[in-house]
């Protein structure tokens, strides 16, 4: 059913929609709308869920581990410091295989506090291992949380996953949002039945002490359920679109064929790129979906004929003078003996506006790049020209 | 009397000769001792101390519980000696995560098995050293108790951070010699007393709160099946000795953690409800100094600072037992 709903509601909606056994998160702004319709599904017995209050994001992510490990479906949201808060038990969580869904709506980091929209939190959770997807509409922000329990309980796989929607951009904004039936979603979604779980029926042990003789091998076997989770994911939105008459692929492009410049980015700016795309002649974007693991492959062959990759990102990999992207697109350039030239847009910090001209002088400099010109390597978007 | 086979011959008579017990609960520990399985549920072999009396407070609340349990552990020593993968000595499902958490992932386990069906049949015990409890777990453990979670939090104190070589924790009692508290020119070792982590709980109005002794095995294990047979989180604090931590020679763990109980540097309570329960009473209380010579911890106090911490014990001793 079509309804007008905002990000947050359409997460909310899918939580319910998949059944979820146990909930568990602290509020947090963009989040909290999240946590607050699914309080009140739980109260009003829609969702038939343990939602726990906790007192902290660090529980929020414990409790869901003890919970997962129990054999319960979990969900949990957070955004910005309450992601940061949870650092040390995102590594636990996949480091056990535990298959949890998250949804992180993106904000900035303090310092300076900040609670508006960009990237730079789960940007800075890229080596936790999980499995982080970035969405561009409340549609896909649904969808996506569909498909993240699909890829995360496969036995393939084992992972969590992190759905990242934009803070405020798409959490707080209303959009006609396509609800899928609960019969639909539920013949998409077998119950999770985990091989192995806490059950006094088959003891097991659970977070055992990896001395160096064993440790390497646990994270060899991550790395590997990394790489099937990439074709997972590919399989699992295939069979979504068979079934919903939606997809989306671990890249999206837009107008990249013969395009001398492309543009590269996650999340809702696409929107605006694709608005600014559509006026020039030979300029696309690629938007990536998948950011962990990267897909490699994808984005070597959309950006393969390209002169120059411009990574309009909303996050600053401080000390390296770019985005933490953009450098991971010149490793796709490097491993694939591409010769295109990446260069970094840092834009959308703390959630200053991307203007649609800031885009156009994205491409203008990165025309003047493909015609052999001399430009900075790095340009930040929509700064002020002096700071008092 | 059936006694059980395995449990050491200490459980059997100095308890229940010492005593003197009154008639009725002579009676509940014999029962008790039936009821206790007879399983070794966390098993031998693990990588603990000899003369470990947290290994101890592990294996007698594991007797107290039986099978159906689910066990959460934080990091510390206890998860170190007995999970080095691929080997475990739990014979019940047991699950670390981290070193602050035991009480949030139990939150977790006791919600998940609500949300499917199985929380009448299981039981959920979260451990947790002194340092996971009254320092760095403290808040993961006040939310757990607020909350209300039917489940048993289980603090075995041995008075500092053991694990990573003997540091100063919130439960290091008065005067002792840590690798951080370390007597000096300038210093006589830990210059603060215990934080009173079992008030701190029983402030959360649960509806039972203990404190126990690996020394007084069926006073534990009594109170372990209370708590677990209450609706709502329970919380009971065991003192536990290390013997490389305090310095003790390693048959003497039972002695020194029973001094403790016979100076009333511990005390034996439940508070069930709001109601304060003193379960053992010392026949003759024994100077602080019998209990604390026995300790390399302890060598360095002066006649002064011992002279401190008795009459901080006898000021703890009036406000429990109302008599000098």
């Amino acid at each position: 059913m079509r309804e007008m709903l905002h990000g947050s509601k359409a997460v909310a909606k899918a939580v319910k929609l998949c059944d979820v056994d146990v909930v568990a998160a602290y509020p947090i702004t963009p989040q909290t709308p999240i946590v607050e319709y699914i309080a009140q599904m739980v109260a009003d017995g829609e969702l038939r869920a343990e939602y726990i209050m906790v007192e902290s994001e660090h529980t929020a992510m414990s409790a869901c581990i003890g919970a997962s490990a129990t054999g319960a479906r979990t969900f949990t949201a957070t955004s910005s410091q309450g992601l940061a808060y949870m650092h040390e038990v995102l590594f636990i969580a996949s480091g056990m295989r535990l298959p949890i869904v998250m949804v992180n709506a993106n904000r900035a980091l303090s310092a300076p506090i900040n609670i508006w929209n960009d990237q730079s939190d789960s940007i800075a959770e890229r080596d936790s291992g999980w499995v982080q997807i970035y969405v561009e509409t409340n549609q896909e922000a649904l969808d996506s949380v569909i498909q993240a329990y699909r890829i995360a309980e496969d036995k393939e796989v084992l992972l969590p996953v992190m759905v990242c929607m934009d803070g405020f951009v798409l959490t707080h904004t209303m959009e006609p949002v396509d609800v899928p039936s609960q019969e639909e979603v539920s013949g998409f979604i077998p119950p999770f039945e985990p091989e192995l779980k806490l059950d006094p029926e088959q003891p097991v042990t659970m977070g055992a002490l990896g001395e160096p003789q064993w440790y390497m091998e646990f994270r060899k076997q991550q790395d590997e359920a990394m790489e099937r989770a990439l074709e997972k994911v590919k399989e699992v939105d295939l069979e979504f679109a068979r079934t919903f008459g939606r997809g989306y692929g671990l890249i999206e492009e837009y107008k990249t064929e013969d395009a001398e410049v492309v543009l590269l980015t996650m999340g809702s700016l696409a929107g605006t790129i694709k608005d600014v795309v559509d006026r020039y002649e030979g300029v696309g974007l690629v938007r990536l979906r998948l950011y962990r693991p990267l897909p490699v492959e994808e984005i070597a062959r959309a950006i393969g004929n390209a002169a120059v990759v411009g990574v309009l990102e909303k996050d600053i990999a401080l000390g390296l003078g770019e985005g933490a992207l953009c450098t991971e697109v010149k490793k796709v350039c490097y491993d694939r003996g591409l010769e295109t030239r990446v260069l970094s847009f840092v834009c959308g910090l703390g959630g200053r506006d991307v203007r649609m001209e800031d885009v156009e002088h994205a491409i203008e400099v990165c025309r003047r790049a493909a015609k052999g010109e001399k430009v900075s390597p790095t340009t930040w978007l929509g700064l002020r020209e002096a700071v008092p | 009397m059936k006694v059980v086979s395995d449990i050491p011959s200490y459980v059997k008579c100095r308890h229940t000769c010492e005593a003197s017990l009154s008639a009725t609960r002579c009676f509940k520990f014999r029962q008790l001792l039936k009821e206790v399985s007879d399983e070794e549920l966390f098993a031998s072999g693990h990588r603990g101390c000899s003369g470990c009396a947290c290994a101890l407070a592990i294996r007698l609340a594991l007797k107290a519980a039986g099978r159906n349990v689910i066990v959460t552990q934080p990091t510390g020593c206890m998860e170190v000696v007995s999970t080095p993968y691929p080997e475990t000595a739990w014979r019940v499902p047991w699950i670390h995560v981290a070193f602050e958490n035991s009480a949030a992932v139990a939150s977790g386990v006791e919600a998940a098995l609500r949300a499917l069906g199985k929380k009448d049949r299981v039981k959920v015990i979260a451990f947790g050293g002194d340092g996971g409890t009254v320092d760095i777990g403290f808040q993961a453990l006040s939310g757990a108790l607020e909350r209300g979670h039917d489940f048993v939090y289980i603090c075995y104190d041995n008075e500092a951070y053991m694990n990573t070589g003997i540091q100063r924790s919130g439960a290091t009692p008065y005067g002792a010699a840590t690798t951080t508290s370390p007597p000096g020119k300038e210093s006589f070792g830990n210059r603060t007393f215990k934080k009173d982590m079992p008030r701190i709980a029983a402030a959360h109005g649960i509806p039972y709160v203990a404190t126990a002794s690996v020394a007084f095995p069926l006073d534990y294990m009594e109170k372990v099946k209370k708590a677990l047979s209450i609706e709502g989180p329970a919380y009971i604090h065991v003192h536990a000795s290390c013997t490389p931590g305090w310095g003790i020679r390693e048959e003497k763990s039972i002695e020194v953690l029973r001094l403790a109980v016979d100076s009333g540097m511990w005390i034996l309570y439940e508070i069930e409800n709001g109601r304060t329960r003193v379960t053992y009473k010392p026949a003759v209380k024994r100077p602080v100094k019998e209990y604390l010579r026995l300790q390399k911890r302890f060598k360095h106090l002066t006649e002064e600072h011992i002279a401190v911490l008795q009459r901080y014990v006898d000021e703890r001793w009036k406000e429990v037992f109302g008599e000098e």
